[in-house]
């Protein structure tokens, strides 16, 4: 093959046209018809997954609100040095008067009090309370606004406040990203939050540890099954299978709040441990709202995804290679180990793949039973959604741990070879 | 066929018998001796329980009564890693994840023999086999005809004593599968293993073996020699079974010593050699093959018995001509003859005389 695109130039067809060109239009009706047939599909992805992929990308750095709602402020405030440690000049707060009288009358001035908030706790009370007042600002005359609006609140008399506005006046910021990994932007750019504000990379450490916990005990767990399943007559492998995938029709709710009847304090699997004696009464374990509950509940739910393709790649492996293998000389372990396990690797690389995809962004198991130790990132992120409404935030969280999946798909595709992975 | 397998045969069935449901017997009965250094090929149609009397012998399968013996000693507590018996199996079964060296390697790593004496033994079972230059491939890059060598290869490679094969040349086409069988019987010969084959296809059988053995039935019907079994096969399936072969019912009506005088049953009698029929009276199958019936009457020989017969069909096929008759009222008999210059072309409707030497003529059971 090679040695014919060697000899030169293009290939031509008949007519003296470039091969290349030729196929091109010979096949580009049919290609035009398999694009039809996908259309639908790939119109409802781009709506439903890739645009709001995009906008939740496009969020966590969106910073509009500041420059919008403060205009004349952003302006006046581009001058002031803020490491001097004096106060802005009064034209930044005959600005700062003029832009709260519009946004207390556009109602928008605690939106940004919020927002700023976000990054140095404290002004949204100092934007409310002035904002109360602001639609009643005479601009021409009230002031000096300086002195004004220091004696209507003392926190426009804290430098700390203005650096804030000015820092984050810009329309794109990074601060989400800094504050989902504990920094914050310092007089001396970015630095990381005191210790006890550190949250979300404990909470990711703790997510992708536990993901892979999950995915560990997954394979553990479905490797067995899945070559029962393969090994069994059709009849029995069947039968087993629906009890595989019984699961799947019944509610995630129900499992889950099945699982908190077994373990909880007072649960099922306390009153027989206690029953037999193994455990004293007083002394129950304490096995729910816990990364162990988590854990647990979890691998329960996730383990179909983990036992069919482990099932449907083993399904595939004829019986004969560990009869070539035994009748080489290998015992039975090492006809497994050496020639049957390796064969399966794909269907333990889908599974591991899918359950811990799936896992990294769990939420209503962790929800229900992980208590305060075995709750999951995304339960934070569900907390900035609807609760904190902090989206710029969520979003941060999300795209990173989006980041997240794609280095480690990259670096199993480096490792085991994505070509290698088989769901059927 | 031996009734009862001799203690001195390298491997021995000793009335060994299978069931898997407990209900029916595959394999019923079965003795066999197979001497060392033997080619011995089990030939048979499929469910006739050849290949789980080799799946036995590998270990696979345990009989559910009798002995199998290998150099002696009983092997049926043995697992299958321990008999040290090379095995091909029908789909190969090379190890995909493998290359070649590593699938070759396999067996003598388990059996922990060392890196420099593994590799020369890779190399010499690689170059009996003629694939020297592929150690480093995968087995998906290879044909099937290569695929089927380096299975070979590594059935050898750890110079067992007895090597089985389950039906190897199945999936290749006819060609290469003749190249291979040649192939196969040469290695086999030239490194004095015992070989103990199996397969339905009885040119194969023919060509390759020292022995063969016709199953049917969970039962050996004839192990013979290929070319006794061929000319003097012992019965009717085996007759049938083993290439073409002609067919006419009729009653005996005379015995004495090794000729015998059947009734057809439109009333011609002939001469034939009793094979297994015994009394006057007994109903039996007269068998002839196509190549020993001669309608040239001036080649016909002394003694020969001759029929009337009616041309049905002439078919020229290059080497041999095939003429299909009816013969005593049997639409299906069939004659071959050499292409010759002075051999007569048959034409559809044209009334001839046919026959054949007694010795040539079997009478089978019924």
């Amino acid at each position: 093959m090679s040695d014919m695109t060697d000899t030169g130039g293009p290939v031509l067809a008949a007519d003296g046209t470039p091969l290349k060109r030729s196929l091109a239009r010979a096949l580009r009706r049919q290609k035009l018809r398999a694009l039809m047939l996908i259309a639908p599909l790939l119109l409802f992805i781009l709506i439903s997954f890739i645009l709001p992929v995009a906008d939740m990308l496009y969020r966590s750095v969106q910073n509009g609100i500041v420059s919008e709602t403060l205009p004349r402020t952003v302006v006046a405030l581009a001058d002031w040095d803020a490491d001097s440690g004096d106060l802005p000049e009064e034209a930044v707060y005959a600005a700062m008067a003029a832009d709260l009288k519009d946004a207390a009358a556009a109602k928008t001035h605690t939106k940004v009090g919020t927002r700023l908030n976000y990054e140095n706790p404290g002004i949204s009370s100092v934007f409310r309370k002035t904002g109360r007042k602001a639609k009643k600002f005479d601009i021409e005359n009230d002031g000096p606004w300086k002195e004004a609006l220091i004696d209507l609140n003392k926190g426009w008399g804290d430098p700390d406040l203005w650096r804030t506005i000015q820092t984050y006046s810009p329309p794109v910021t990074a601060g989400y990203f800094l504050n989902a990994v504990d920094m914050r932007v310092g007089p001396d750019g970015p630095e990381a939050r005191p210790e006890s504000e550190q949250i979300y990379m404990n909470l990711l450490g703790r997510t992708l540890w536990m993901s892979l916990t999950i995915t560990v005990c997954c394979i553990l767990l479905a490797y067995p099954v899945a070559w029962i399943l393969a090994n069994l007559p059709m009849r029995q492998a069947n039968m087993l299978m629906i009890l595989v995938l019984l699961p799947f029709w019944t509610s995630l709710l129900v499992r889950t709040s099945a699982w908190k009847i077994l373990l909880q304090q007072q649960g099922v699997i306390n009153d027989i441990l206690v029953w037999i004696g193994l455990v004293d009464d007083s002394a129950r374990l304490v096995i729910i709202n816990n990364q162990f509950g988590t854990i647990v509940a979890m691998t329960h739910i996730l383990l179909p995804f983990m036992i069919l393709p482990m099932y449907s790649v083993m399904q595939t492996i004829p019986p004969t290679y560990l009869r070539a293998a035994k009748s080489l000389g290998a015992t039975d372990w090492t006809a497994f180990w050496r020639v049957y396990f390796p064969q399966t690797i794909p269907g333990i690389g889908a599974g591991s793949i899918l359950v811990f995809i799936l896992a990294i962004g769990y939420y209503i198991t962790p929800a229900l039973v992980g208590g305060t130790k075995g709750t999951f990132i995304s339960n934070q992120i569900a907390f900035h959604i609807s609760s904190s409404l902090n989206w710029g935030l969520a979003s941060a969280l999300g795209a990173i741990l989006l980041a997240v999946v794609l280095v480690l798909y990259w670096a199993y595709d480096k490792i085991v070879g994505i070509d290698n992975v088989k769901l059927g | 066929m031996a009734e009862t397998a001799s203690d001195d045969g390298f491997v021995v069935f000793d009335r060994v018998q299978k069931s898997y449901d407990g209900e029916t017997l595959v394999v019923k009965d079965l003795n066999l001796s197979v001497a060392k250094g033997e080619f011995l090929t089990m030939l048979g149609p499929s469910g006739s329980g050849k290949t789980t009397c080799l799946m036995m012998l590998a270990g696979f399968e345990t009989a559910t009564h009798g002995d199998i013996r290998l150099g002696g000693q009983p092997i049926n507590n043995i697992p299958p890693h321990k008999r040290g018996i090379g095995m091909v199996f029908q789909n190969y079964a090379l190890f995909p994840h493998m290359t070649i060296a590593e699938n070759l390697a396999f067996p003598l790593e388990v059996r922990k023999i060392g890196k420099s004496d593994r590799e020369a033994k890779i190399k010499r079972a690689l170059d009996m086999v003629e694939m020297g230059d592929f150690g480093g491939r995968r087995p998906a890059q290879l044909s099937g005809g290569q695929q089927q060598r380096i299975a070979l290869a590594r059935a050898l490679v750890f110079e067992p004593e007895l090597v089985l094969m389950d039906e190897p040349l199945g999936a290749l086409d006819k060609q290469l599968r003749e190249k291979m069988q040649f192939e196969i019987t040469h290695l086999a010969h030239n490194l004095g293993i015992t070989t103990v084959y199996v397969t339905h296809d009885q040119t194969e059988a023919l060509t390759m073996s020292d022995n063969v053995a016709v199953f049917d039935d969970g039962r050996i019907q004839q192990l013979a020699p290929p070319d006794l079994l061929y000319e003097k096969p012992e019965n009717s399936f085996v007759a049938q079974f083993i290439g073409e072969n002609n067919t006419l019912e009729g009653v005996v009506t005379e015995i004495s010593g090794d000729t015998c005088v059947v009734r057809l049953d439109d009333g011609e009698e002939l001469d034939a050699t009793p094979i297994n029929v015994s009394n006057v009276g007994d109903r039996t199958t007269v068998s002839i093959r196509p190549e020993r019936v001669e309608y040239n009457k001036e080649r016909l020989q002394k003694g020969a018995h001759t029929l009337k017969a009616e041309v049905l069909e002439f078919i020229y096929m290059g080497d041999i001509f095939r003429t299909r008759l009816r013969v005593a009222g049997n639409d299906e008999f069939i004659i071959k003859t050499r292409n010759a210059p002075d051999v007569e072309r048959l034409k559809p409707g044209q009334q001839i005389e046919i026959g054949w030497l007694p010795q040539d003529c079997r009478a089978l059971d019924a």
